[in-house]
């Protein structure tokens, strides 16, 4: 297994500082902060319930911070509805459970948000899908629909309707949880394919061994906090606290 | 310790199921006579066809046509048991276009409804070219203007003025909504106030059609208009109640729920007696708002409540995920309703429509009870009260049950068809 050779620049992707969110009255993220660098591919784990997903659904806005401020591509992240807008169209998300459109073919799954967003020309709309979903390994499905095709190559459809967009920065929300042993390996080489490019990555996950393949950082979160972060080496080998080596230990331990 | 090593080395070949567990003996076998109780009931079923038929097809068969009266009727049947059909065909206009309908002028609306086939084509089938969905856009102008007649100026101008708003919408849509909306509302309704001082002055004498008053139209034409316009006003009124209703603007929300929750706790009866007498006092003293018109408000305030809930349960019934995703495209709000919300929604939503459309259509004939002459209240009234005809109940309600079974059965199987059509979930 090579591990992905790193390329990250200087320039700031995404800058978080300082960000507190609640939901009701229950705590659910704690003084985030973290930046993050263009190129960067950012690992996060973490027990369930420890944020890691609300914390990257944060950045796109899918669910809104209190406190704090989160900048994305240098656009500050407010309640106003065209900042908003612009970060989700430069920020593509991949979900645990695809979330493909079920009414939709699978290249109108992929030239939807051009054609409506971006207004891109069906023809050039239709193409690009077609170049992403060769990279993706199934441009032979463009005309099936969601429901006729397996998990793992919803998945992968899922990553090439975000790529249609041309997004600077990519988050993935568990994309592996929901399928099956088998299908895995499929979705986890697209994605460190996309790693190869130097897209930005932000991937909750507890496929560690994908951890260790593409990650220039692993963060561990637990109760709302990071509370480690490393390069993928030294965090799995030499993990700091002790919250950090009892979750190893056990997602590691069989 | 036994040996629990296999290996398969070969995959076993398909085979057929048994002989006994195919074709016509297995179905009356699973369907008909699967026990005891299922072979007992399946005999009292045959049975009660039987005797049905029996009862009324020789009634049906030997049916009188084409008499005067129910008294000429019975004379030539000449004690036999048989249907007085020939009220149907003495009093068929009647039936169909109501009592004071011109009879010179009844192929207008028999146009109209033939033009009303190839109005709905492009909507319900839409494999069909898009450009056809123009004709369907002009056609209420045309059929207003076939039915009722008078100056063409009139339904002219009322498309002239949505033309023109739709015109002022467009150009100011990309810098803002509310801009736009209003700005085209406003100039619509300009047309129109002004085109109401100017048309009755322009106004040829003789129209090229001769008006027919709304007091005129009645029978089946009456539920058709009522339950065409209704139905197509309806929908896109409950649509928007719908999303109202799930807005995160409370006053857009309070307004929705309090709109549904009224209306769904009133009586129809009671809002076509509104419409009938109140609703007049709500307009200018001399607008002079037809009664017809009053009555296709309340008729579609009413349904549009029931259709916003069934949607309202399409909404709910769709994934989280699915606004999350929309969203994570940047998609706006109205991208995401149009484009990947509603077309869900609403075909979850499609057997709870078909059913409010149906009931609504249905529901045309309690405007009897407000002294129309929809086909019920023809029957009821005039034709039943006629000293000829005193006495026709079944032959008459029968006809109207086929009618109204007709359109309600073909709404229901195109329904069905567009369920078959829309699958794409291939569970």
């Amino acid at each position: 297994m090579a591990q992905v050779k790193m390329e990250v620049s200087d320039e700031v992707a995404i800058s978080i500082n300082n960000m507190n969110k609640w939901y009701g009255s229950f705590h659910v993220l704690r003084d985030i902060d973290l930046n993050v660098n263009r190129g960067e591919r950012i690992v996060i784990c973490g027990p369930s319930g420890s944020g890691k997903s609300t914390l990257i659904r944060c950045i796109n806005a899918l669910e809104e911070h209190q406190r704090g401020e989160i900048v994305v591509d240098g656009t500050l992240l407010s309640s106003d509805v065209k900042n908003i807008d612009k970060i989700r169209s430069e920020v593509g998300m991949v979900f645990q459970h695809f979330n493909l459109f079920p009414h939709l073919s699978i290249l109108e799954n992929c030239t939807l948000a051009p054609i409506w967003v971006r207004k891109t020309p069906k023809k050039d709309a239709d193409e690009t899908a077609m170049h992403f979903l060769e990279k993706v390994k199934i441009p032979e499905q463009a005309n099936k629909y969601p429901g006729q095709l397996s998990g793992g190559q919803q998945q992968r459809v899922a990553i090439a309707r975000s790529l249609c967009m041309r997004p600077r920065i990519m988050l993935f929300d568990e994309p592996t949880s929901a399928l099956d042993p088998e299908m895995i390996k499929e979705v986890l080489d697209t994605m460190i394919e996309l790693a190869e490019e130097g897209m930005t990555m932000l991937v909750v996950t507890h496929e560690m061994g994908f951890a260790r393949q593409v990650a220039n950082r692993v963060i561990f979160m637990d109760q709302g906090q990071i509370v480690e972060q490393n390069e993928p080496e030294s965090f799995f080998k030499n993990p700091q606290s002790d919250r950090t080596k009892l979750f190893l230990s056990q997602i590691l331990g069989h | 310790m036994g040996d629990v090593s296999f290996v398969r080395t070969q995959t076993l070949p398909e085979m057929p199921p048994p002989v006994a567990e195919q074709g016509i003996v297995k179905w009356l076998r699973e369907n008909l006579f699967s026990s005891v109780a299922s072979a007992i009931l399946t005999i009292i079923a045959l049975w009660a066809v039987y005797k049905f038929t029996a009862f009324a097809l020789p009634w049906i068969a030997s049916g009188v046509w084409n008499t005067e009266s129910l008294a000429a009727c019975r004379n030539v049947l000449d004690g036999a048991r048989g249907a007085c059909f020939s009220v149907l065909t003495e009093r068929w206009n009647q039936l169909l276009f109501g009592i004071s309908y011109p009879a010179e002028h009844y192929w207008r609306p028999t146009v109209a409804f033939v033009l009303l086939f190839f109005a709905a084509a492009p909507v319900l089938f839409f494999d069909l070219p898009r450009k056809f969905l123009i004709f369907t856009g002009v056609y209420p102008f045309i059929a207003y203007w076939l039915i009722w007649g008078g100056t063409i100026l009139s339904p002219a101008i009322a498309l002239a003025g949505i033309i023109m708003g739709y015109f002022v919408y467009a150009k100011f849509i990309k810098s803002s909504f509310a801009v736009a909306f209003l700005g085209g509302m406003a100039v619509a309704f300009i047309i129109w106030i002004l085109s109401g001082y100017i048309v009755p002055a322009i106004a040829p004498e003789n129209p090229f059609f001769e008006a027919v008053p709304s007091r005129n139209m009645g029978g089946f034409m009456l539920n058709m208009i009522l339950g065409t316009v209704c139905v197509s006003l309806s929908l896109p009124l409950g649509i928007v109640l719908a999303l109202g209703r799930q807005s995160n603007m409370p006053v857009i929300k309070i307004i929705c729920v309090f709109f549904i929750e009224f209306i769904r706790g009133v009586p129809l009866i009671t809002l076509l007696f509104v419409a009938n007498v109140v609703l007049a006092y709500f307009f200018p003293p001399d607008s002079n708002i037809d009664l017809i018109l009053r009555v296709i408000i309340m008729i579609t305030l009413f349904s549009a409540a029931y259709i916003a809930e069934v949607i309202r349960g399409g909404l709910a019934a769709l994934p989280v995920g699915q606004y999350e995703a929309a969203d994570s495209l940047g998609l706006d709000y109205a991208q995401a309703m149009r484009l990947i919300i509603l077309p869900q929604a609403l075909k979850i939503s499609i057997p709870g429509i078909v059913n409010v459309s149906v009931g609504l259509f249905k529901d045309t004939t309690l405007v009897s009870v407000i002294s129309m002459f929809d086909l019920v209240g023809a029957i009821r009234g005039p034709i039943l009260a006629a000293t000829e005809w005193n006495g026709v109940y079944w032959e008459l309600f029968m006809f109207a049950s086929i009618l109204f079974f007709l359109v309600c059965y073909s709404i229901s199987q195109y329904s069905q068809w567009l369920e078959r059509r829309l699958a794409t979930d291939h569970r």
